[in-house]
């Protein structure tokens, strides 16, 4: 393989990563983000606890993230850490108060600790979140670089554009911890989220309405990617498909709760999860349409970035074994504590 | 002028680089040695029967999840600081250590943080051998995670398997020359072997302060006695590979050993300087205390050896802050020395069948908690401040490697690292703290709840199966 195929796939993987990132972080952040509207130990003990077996493996998928553009893409980390090092340190302060909070909650010595641990959780939440939106949206928005490296000043990151995507991230990790919450409760707490995620649902796609309409206009070479008709028209099904999900995504929630304990009402109140997950994807690809093939937009392509062929090779060698792998575990985690989760569960 | 003041952005991003990973590596030091050592008790558990051992592996799984949370949640940092501070570094290096990385994230990160939800919550749920299982897989990724991070940073010590392109980079030549670069092999044992001595002090320590409290703590004099036994063999162990370490530096890194001795001159038949004070300026160690001709005699295995001294080096290649060095490594190999001498006499009263009876010892061994996590950041000091002013060793210099961030932003991520690890990880050091004041009791509560997890039951297949449910729960002491 020539090293352009090779940096080719590792875009595609690390892509991929990312996005599994912000899938599976993104509803337990969501969690996080809801915590305010999800009053009483109990409701929140059994939110926490949907999350608890499994936070530490969606985390995971960042450091796969920030260690494989190290890796594969080494001037790219170089150049869009420092561009965007103020959220990215306030962002992994936020995972740290959020983080050791799962376990705290359960440690905590009085009521006085407990609300302080909650805080900690859903404040990180926030925090965290709105730092990769707008970590994200910096990014998109281009990177000022010279040689080999970052040559803008430390707030830059800071732009109307950051900050919609920071509020837009917000409200879709919301949405998929609501809809999250909806697959895993039951009873009075699903009811509650349930409709928390109609309000988030249509929050969500407002955010998607409003970045798609300004994204074509951020930079020369996007308008021309998405004004470049008839190419473009190949795009359609897009919009098409978000409102059939989002159409999809109401009527899950209409449905979910009621019936009894029955198998199939698992797969049932999964199915708005599913559909913000698909929204998610739609926008990802979105987004990836918009700046392939930079890696650092405006200057720096994919292959520009790439690491050498050996380096790329030696690592792709285990990637094609270690990730089916890694994926086949955490699956079967995942399936290991399926169904709804109940009051009093967890091992403290 | 306040702004002639304040630090350069260099030396604050090395600030801010030490107090992460310092603070960071307090975690995995106790981890690797703590999942370990709840394997073996898990392990004992399912080989006796005897629930003594799952109340221990339960008492100490408590400890184990806070720990790792800290852990993992200050590791993320480090994961990105590469790149936010030092980028030219990073654009540098990456092609060799990116991968290294990437493979300590796939082959270690995963399978830890995987699995960490089956030992912490699966008990009740998959039955003992697979949550054996589990546990030993965390127990190896932290082994895994180690092996990577350690050949990483030998990497960037003893710098072999590359080819420097002309841009300055370093291009990978020999993957195997460089993940087994020189100083890896003994730095990887020493690093292991000193996570498990950290272990063995704190497990000791807390067994020896229930002990002080109920002599007959039969949970307490149990965890004791194996701490104590970690300590008689592995801390004479460390001391050999700690030598094994310093005689591949001399070879590889001679103005860090330099340092460490206290040596300016370069001298046959050098003494060994127990005691002074280096002084940069002066370029000389004052009121040095020292054994005539041993230090020829450790470093050259010959009493007449001609040892280098600093001032063999040019100024620029000598490490920046030399009495930094050398009391870190006087502060480790006298802690080194204060655990082999715990585990030697521990022996001697097994021998006398007075391990758990006298009070003195058990006071001591109470004392020595902290000693191993002293240890290896002393350790960690004394390698890494003696590697400057390089990051690559001989190669690429710290000045050269750091981002070009302004230094009131590198300031400011800097108080926040510094405000929020001493709120959020004291807080978490005080709940560890807690955990251990409580005593270890007869059905301790823990990785089960109580009663055994029922999961909604309207999933395929039975996530209860009554039969292991009760196997899972402890038995009758024999």
């Amino acid at each position: 393989m020539s090293a352009e195929t090779i940096a080719t796939i590792w875009a595609f993987l690390i892509a991929t990563a990312v996005f599994l990132y912000v899938c599976m972080d993104g509803f337990d952040l969501g969690v996080g983000i809801l915590f305010p509207w999800i009053h009483g130990k109990e409701d929140r003990d059994l939110a926490v606890n949907t999350v608890a077996p499994v936070w530490d493996g969606n985390e995971t998928w960042l450091i796969l993230g920030g260690g494989g553009l190290f890796a594969v893409f080494p001037l790219a980390y170089a150049t869009i850490m420092p561009a965007i090092y103020m959220p990215i340190i306030v962002m992994l302060l936020a995972l740290v108060f959020r983080g050791v909070a799962f376990e705290m909650r359960f440690r905590a010595a009085t009521p006085g600790q407990h609300a302080w641990w909650d805080r900690s959780f859903s404040g990180g939440s926030y925090v965290a979140t709105l730092a990769q939106g707008i970590a994200l949206g910096a990014l998109v928005q281009g990177v000022e670089v010279q040689g080999r490296a970052y040559a803008g000043g430390w707030w830059d990151w800071l732009s109307p554009f950051s900050i919609v995507t920071g509020l837009a991230l917000l409200a879709g990790y919301g949405l998929l911890g609501a809809c999250w919450l909806v697959w895993k409760t039951e009873g009075e707490l699903q009811e509650q989220v349930r409709g928390l995620a109609r309000g988030l649902g249509w929050l969500t796609l407002g955010f998607i309405a409003l970045v798609s309409a300004v994204v074509p206009f951020l930079l020369p070479a996007f308008r021309d990617r998405w004004f470049d008709f008839p190419v473009i028209l190949t795009a359609l099904p897009v919009p098409i498909l978000v409102v059939v999900l989002a159409w999809r995504l109401f009527r899950g929630l209409d449905e979910a709760g009621g019936g009894r304990e029955h198998r199939r009402v698992v797969w049932r109140d999964g199915i708005p999860f599913a559909c913000a997950l698909g929204l998610f994807f739609l926008a990802y690809t979105g987004l990836g349409i918009s700046i392939w093939p930079t890696i650092v937009p405006p200057s720096i392509t994919i292959w520009e970035a790439a690491a050498p062929r050996d380096s790329q090779l030696f690592l792709l060698v285990g990637a094609v074994v270690l990730i089916p792998v890694v994926l086949a575990y955490t699956g079967y985690v995942y399936w290991l504590f399926r169904g709804k989760v109940k009051a009093g569960e967890g091992y403290h | 002028m306040l702004w002639d003041a304040f630090p350069s952005a260099l030396d604050l991003a090395r600030f801010q680089f030490a107090f992460t990973v310092t603070f960071h590596f307090l975690f995995p030091a106790f981890t690797i040695g703590l999942a370990s050592y709840l394997a073996v008790l898990e392990g004992l558990w399912i080989w006796t029967g005897r629930s003594l051992y799952l109340d221990l592996f339960r008492y100490w799984l408590k400890v184990f999840a806070v720990n790792f949370a800290m852990g993992v949640v200050s590791g993320i940092v480090l994961s990105y600081q590469f790149g936010t501070n030092w980028s030219v570094f990073a654009d540098r290096t990456g092609p060799v250590l990116g991968p290294l990385l990437g493979y300590e994230v796939l082959t270690a990160f995963f399978l830890e943080a995987g699995f960490l939800g089956v030992m912490l919550f699966g008990l009740g749920r998959v039955g003992r051998g697979l949550h054996f299982a589990a546990t030993c897989l965390v127990a190896i990724g932290t082994l895994i995670s180690g092996f990577w991070i350690l050949a990483a940073n030998s990497w960037m010590q003893t710098p072999t398997g590359y080819i420097l392109g002309p841009d300055g980079r370093f291009l990978p030549g020999d993957w195997w020359e460089i993940v087994f670069n020189p100083s890896f092999p003994f730095r990887y044992l020493h690093t292991i072997t000193g996570a498990y001595l950290t272990t063995a002090m704190i497990v000791g320590a807390v067994g020896a302060f229930h002990l002080l409290r109920d002599r007959w703590n039969e949970r307490a004099r149990v965890m004791f006695s194996m701490a104590m036994w970690m300590a008689a063999a592995v801390a004479p162990a460390q001391a050999v590979f700690g030598d094994m370490q310093g005689l591949w530096a001399l070879h590889y890194q001679p103005q860090k050993v330099a340092a460490m001795e206290g040596h300016w001159e370069t001298q046959r038949g050098a003494p060994l300087i127990l005691f002074g004070l280096p002084d940069m300026e002066r370029q000389e160690t004052r009121l040095a205390l020292g054994i005539p001709r041993l230090g020829s005699l450790i470093l050259k295995h010959e009493w007449d050896g001609e040892v280098l001294g600093l001032k063999a080096f040019p100024p620029e290649a000598r490490p920046t802050n030399v009495p930094l060095v050398f009391w870190s490594f006087r502060i480790m190999v006298g802690l080194g020395l204060l655990m082999i001498a715990l585990g030697m006499v521990s022996l001697w009263l097994r021998w006398r069948r007075a391990l758990h009876e006298r009070d003195w010892f058990l006071r001591w061994a109470v004392a020595m908690g902290p000693s191993g996590l002293l240890a290896v950041t002393f350790g960690w000091i004394t390698t890494e401040a003696g590697r400057q002013p390089y990051t690559v060793y001989g190669h690429l210099t710290t000045a050269e490697s750091v981002s070009p961030i302004a230094a009131p932003a590198v300031a400011t991520s800097l108080v926040l690292f510094i405000v929020v690890y001493f709120v959020v990880f004291g807080a978490g050091i005080w709940y560890l703290f807690r955990l251990f004041r409580h005593p270890p009791e007869a059905e301790e509560s823990g990785a089960e709840s109580e009663p055994p997890i029922r999961s909604a039951g309207i999933t395929p297949a039975p996530s209860v199966n009554p039969d292991r449910a009760a196997e899972a729960r402890p038995q009758p002491a024999e």
